[in-house]
């Protein structure tokens, strides 16, 4: 009898949780009307301006705050937002003033003393921020974020409120370009209540900005809704956003398709050869100021001795671009042939084929160039990245593999995938890789400056490779003194000749932004830092 | 029975009814006379076990596919006139065409290729990882449950950790410390994540054979340890670690593939199902040949091995003669 | 019977340290996961040394793990790497997993004691071939690739249900991933059933059953099964513990907001903190189920009693 009423008993199980799970279906959670549903990646810090340095925090950060500059979402000019006006004589003393009639979400003004209270708090090393290393350029910046021991004081000289709505900045060298750096959110304004009630106020971030949060499930979702309150230019055309997270894009993607979202901003490259189809045209492609390179160690004296930029430029050659963007990539990627990115434009300093001969694919060349300059070192090549996200496998196959296949040596190039992001940072610090990496940088504001310096400068925060060059050095110290905008741009180009010269990385290709939505929305484009522009989407 | 030795068999992990069946079996035929027959019957169950297996056909067939996998491991060019190596991206996903009978993969290599060339990491991989961790799992089980006490105990709780690590974790720690472009840390940790498994249903299936009667006896006749675990327990405790080796088998294979897919499993030039297989993972709506020849290659490959583990096991158990 | 539950639950304590101790290695091991906060851009040195300040990555090992220790014995498990306590993650992450595990179970009990009962009455016959030829397929397919494929398939082209996982997971949206997460163990469970069935098949207890005339349906459920039963339970009592923290790959796949996808997390972004505590709780959610599993055999198996 036991055994039956224990078959009984199982059975009721089964169908306890088949009813559940009929009960459960189609509760998925919707939207309200006129909401925007998007995918969303979990942010890595605590959603504070000065301490978000990925793209997802700043995906919150850009709708709800407003800074005094801001980057036009198609041209990407820094155009004037809370400032009324940025000005100087000697590009070292700025004066600002901050419009009137701004107030954050809660009530409070938006003051002069906002702005100098949150770069303050920003700068200060006993807050850890993560882009304290911005304020670096304003007075008094090594007083207050020591590189050793503890700060000796708690705010920045170069920082002084003059009235409630001006200030003044003085930077500790010339920087005639400063104000264009303005747009950048660790610049952002904060209300009192970010200090007086710190740990409330980064469960519900208040700001300036078009949007409002309604609700945030850390790790799940977030809702923002339209802010009725605000006076800014740029109103939300739609009443809300809904912020998913998802840990895998095709998942994201899937979920596009099968209608329980409205817009993805990365689209798996795995996809990218039936998304139109899929989507029936909703989908864009278009440049954003994302940059892949292949950086040589520098550290390693088998590749920085001369006679070397022969072998770096001769892999170089031996890359065919035009194939790899076109087969893996679908043309979301672009053949490099500069260091910078499109998005700068002919007056920002993007100058289309200034590297030359040296980033078009010729594998007869590229076999002779190797060959002079001595031979890959060891007789063969790695190339290392790490892979837990992205699709940095695929390219890294196809690039050994066009190597591979111009030096006729099946064996010549292999790959060395790293399982952890950290691990392969780690790798790099302690100067452990021995051979090709990849480096992918992200602008952190539409300058040329801003591609070339820290990254190639000597002993610059983010010059992996340990570059060093004085003819280069020198180029920039030189255009950063220049108070013309295009005077300072023609040396910073003229700076990147030497980089076409000694090939201390390999330009790859121009990342664009890819993003696909459903019927249901429309006006839907990506901001040349590939993150779509909410506000402006509308929703039929 | 003495009640620690049934509290053993309560406290057993895997495999209990089946060992408790082979043995039960065994005490059936050798029931007589169990201590004197030792040695006669322990070659005589091996030899009558060939004699049946040489009739059987399941084991010829799946033998037969056996001979061929490892024969195209050791010499792919046998049947693959290509290069697995030499990929034209210009190519890349194309279907089948002629001289190219299965298509090309992402990076415009020849699937059929790379599927013969595959074998020989993938079996290597499979068969050691197999064959490690059951040694390993049989020699730590059996002699936890052979001797039982703290040894057994500690052995038992170590394999609870073991269980608890999850595999990325231990993947990327123990895989990005021992790296290199061979194919023994995959191995390696393959059986350092498998041998509890097998642990467990070798512990169990020789307490439960070392409550038999014959063994008693053979006890008390005075054999030693050795002999013991050699001559008695071991063929009784053999048929459920070939059962759950065979399976294994195919898991580690793809094993192998998961952890390509997490970046840290064998790496090119090496080339394996394993790799293929993740790398046709997520472009399957458009290229389905690209995961549908390496992964049916390794469903041969574990089809044959469970079919010969199915024919030996039923060889070795004299109860179904 | 007391007594021996007792020694079993004694015997967790130092599987606990040892685990703990184990997995903080582990974590250890993989490097310094500060320099992975700053994105593209090299850390900034003086941020960076605070930040190991606070997270005690400054002190040697054994230091560390003390404090940490010291830490979970005052209930306080640390913060994950977005600030949030391990323990808030804890409770959000575990029912999910575990409504995903035990719709695994119940489907691995259900179809693939069936399917194992069915190949093991028909042994050698053509349903057992079409079972093991299944069974194999399922086998030699990686849990990534069913997982896609069904997505794909279920969730787009067929739009049965949806492809992904809402925050709430009921068990309706689960009930798919499940099965994709059950399916490599549900070959393990068939094939055990099939030989343990055809090898109690053949014992005397069966023999006198028929003898006595009992019907076949009787004989097969009350008597063959139940008697068969025992390595299956084993086996999926072990596999509870492996469901539930080897969903990583299902849980990435189906954005499934469980104990998978918080591991993955803590492990990409080295957070000790999180790895440590929720491998932790797993240890011991598997130590609790192979007690159970223990428990239950002489539920099945009237000839074991406790001491």
């Amino acid at each position: 009898m036991r055994g039956g009423r224990r078959a009984r008993a199982m059975v009721a199980l089964g169908g306890l949780v088949f009813a559940m799970a009929a009960a459960g279906c189609g509760g998925g959670g919707g939207v309200p009307a006129g909401w925007v549903r998007a995918s969303w990646g979990d942010p890595q810090n605590p959603l504070e301006p000065a301490n978000t340095n990925e793209v997802q925090g700043g995906k919150v950060l850009d709708m709800i705050f407003r800074g005094l500059k801001r980057y036009d979402p198609r041209t990407g000019a820094a155009v004037n937002m809370l400032a009324e006006r940025i000005g100087t004589r000697d590009s070292q003393n700025f004066t600002i003033t901050v419009k009137s009639g701004w107030t954050f979400s809660n009530g409070e003004k938006v003051t002069a003393k906002s702005f100098v209270d949150a770069w303050n708090y920003g700068a200060l090393l006993d807050n850890k921020q993560k882009n304290a290393s911005f304020f670096e350029y304003i007075d008094g910046y090594e007083k207050v974020h020591p590189a050793a021991g503890a700060a000796s004081a708690r705010t920045l000289a170069g920082l002084v409120v003059k009235d409630e709505r001006t200030f003044t900045v003085r930077l500790r060298t010339k920087f005639s370009t400063w104000p264009d750096t303005l747009g950048y959110t660790a610049y952002a304004p904060l209300p009192r209540a970010f200090f007086d009630d710190h740990r409330a106020w980064l469960k519900k971030p208040v700001g300036n900005g078009p949007y409002t949060i309604d609700s945030y499930t850390r790790g799940s979702a977030m809702r923002l809704s339209r802010w009725d309150g605000y006076r800014g230019p740029d109103r939300a055309a739609n009443k809300g956003v809904e912020l998913r997270v998802y840990t895998d894009n095709n998942t994201a993607y899937t979920d596009l398709q099968a209608g329980n979202l409205d817009l993805v901003d990365d689209i798996p490259s795995t996809q990218l050869k039936n998304v139109t189809k899929d989507l029936d045209g909703r989908y864009i492609n278009q440049p954003a100021g994302i940059i892949q390179t292949l950086d040589f160690p520098m550290y390693r004296a088998e590749w920085n001795r001369p006679g070397m930029e022969k072998v770096r430029k001769g892999l170089s050659m031996a890359i065919n671009r035009e194939q790899i963007t076109t087969q893996i990539y679908r043309r979301t990627r672009t053949p490099a042939t500069d260091w910078t990115s499109p998005v700068l434009g002919e007056k920002g300093g993007y100058r289309a084929g200034l590297c030359q001969d040296a980033c078009t694919y010729d594998p007869g060349r590229a076999r002779r160039l190797i060959e002079e300059g001595g031979g890959l070192p060891g007789g063969r090549v790695t190339i290392s990245s790490n892979v837990d996200n992205g699709s940095h496998r695929l390219w890294m196959d196809a690039v050994c593999n066009s190597i591979n296949n111009a030096l006729g040596n099946d064996r010549s190039c292999t790959v060395n995938p790293i399982g952890t992001f950290a691990d392969f940072r780690n790798q790099l610090s302690d100067e452990r890789l021995d051979d090709m990496f990849r480096s992918g940088w992200q602008m952190d504001y539409p300058l040329i400056q801003n591609f070339l310096q820290p990254l190639y400068y000597t002993d610059a925060s983010s010059n992996y490779g340990k570059f060093s060059d004085p003819a280069f050095d020198r180029l920039i110290d030189a255009a950063n003194s220049r108070t013309s905008t295009a005077g300072a741009i023609a040396e910073f180009q003229e700076a990147e000749t030497v980089l076409a010269r000694q090939m201390p990385a390999i330009p790859l290709w121009y990342q664009n932004g890819s993003a696909g939505y459903s019927e249901k929305l429309s006006g839907v484009m990506l901001n040349p830092f590939s993150v779509p522009v909410y506000e402006r989407i509308t929703v039929k | 029975m003495p009640e620690p030795e049934q509290r053993e068999v309560i406290g057993s992990g895997s495999g209990g009814a089946m060992s408790m069946a082979s043995g039960e079996a065994e005490s059936l035929k050798g029931g007589p006379l169990p201590g004197s027959a030792d040695s006669g019957k322990a070659r005589s169950l091996w030899s009558d076990a060939w004699h049946d297996l040489r009739r059987n056909p399941v084991f010829v067939v799946s033998a037969l596919v056996i001979v061929f996998l490892v024969l195209i491991a050791v010499w792919p060019s046998l049947i693959a006139s290509g290069n697995p190596l030499q990929c034209d991206l210009a190519r890349a996903q194309d279907g089948p065409r002629p001289g190219h009978p299965f298509g090309f993969d992402a990076q415009g290599c020849d699937v059929y290729t790379r599927t013969v060339y595959g074998a020989r990491a993938s079996i290597t991989v499979g068969v050691c990882a197999t064959t490690g961790a059951a040694l390993l799992g049989s020699v730590l089980g059996g002699l936890a449950g052979y001797y039982g006490g703290w040894w057994d105990g500690l052995l038992s709780r170590l394999a609870d950790v073991f269980f608890g690590i999850p595999i990325i974790l231990g993947g990327l720690v123990f895989l990005s410390v021992v790296t290199g472009a061979s194919i023994w840390p995959v191995v390696g940790f393959i059986v350092l994540l498998g041998w509890p498994q097998i642990a467990r249903i070798a512990r169990s299936a020789v307490v439960t054979a070392k409550q038999h009667d014959y063994v008693q006896a053979a006890r008390a006749l005075g054999a030693g340890d050795a002999r013991m675990l050699l001559r008695h327990i071991a063929p009784n405790a053999v048929a459920p670690v070939i059962v759950v080796a065979t399976i294994a088998l195919g898991t580690y294979i793809a094993l192998e593939a998961t952890l390509s897919f997490i970046g840290v499993g064998l790496r090119p030039p090496t080339v394996s199902w394993g790799i293929d297989i993740s790398n046709a993972s997520t472009l399957i709506r458009n290229s389905p040949h690209m995961l549908l020849w390496p992964a049916g290659a390794l469903s041969l490959t574990v089809l044959a091995f469970i079919m010969l583990g199915d024919a030996v096991r039923d060889a070795l158990d004299p109860k179904l003669r | 019977m007391s007594r021996y539950v007792a020694r079993r639950l004694l015997q967790m304590i130092p599987v606990f340290i040892g685990s703990t101790f184990l997995i903080f290695f582990m974590v250890y091991a993989l490097g310094d996961p500060v320099a992975a906060l700053f994105g593209d851009k090299a850390p900034d040195p003086a941020t960076a040394a605070r930040i190991r300040q606070d997270l005690y990555l400054d002190q040697p090992l054994w230091k560390q793990y003390l404090h940490y220790m010291g830490q979970v014995f005052a209930g306080n498990f640390g913060t994950a790497f977005n600030g949030q306590p391990v323990t808030e993650l804890m409770g959000s992450a575990f029912p999910v997993t575990l409504r995903l595990t035990i719709v695994a179970i119940v489907f691995e009990v259900v179809i693939g004691i069936a399917l194992g009962v069915l190949s093991g009455l028909r042994r050698g016959r053509p349903v057992d071939t079409t079972v093991l030829l299944l069974t194999l397929v399922v086998v030699s397919v990686p849990t990534f690739v069913s997982g896609y494929v069904l997505q794909y398939l279920i969730g787009v082209k067929w739009r049965l249900a949806s492809p992904s996982v809402s925050p709430e997971a009921t068990f309706g949206e689960l009930l798919l991933p499940g099965v994709v997460l059950a399916l490599t163990s549900l070959a393990y469970v068939t094939r055990l059933t099939r030989t343990s069935l055809a090898e109690n098949a053949r014992a005397d207890y069966l023999r006198t059953a028929l003898a006595k005339g009992l019907p076949r349906h009787r004989i097969v459920l009350r008597h063959l099964l139940r008697n068969s039963l025992i390595p299956v339970v084993t086996f999926i009592g072990a596999d509870i513990g492996a469901l539930m923290g080897g969903a990583i790959v299902t849980e990435r796949i189906f954005n499934i907001r469980g104990v998978g996808f918080q591991l993955y997390q803590g492990i990409l972004r080295q957070n000790s903190p999180t790895v440590v505590g929720f491998v932790t709780i797993l240890v011991i959610v598997f130590l609790l189920a192979n007690l159970l599993v223990d428990l239950l055999y002489a539920v099945l198996d009237p000839r074991i009693r406790y001491a």
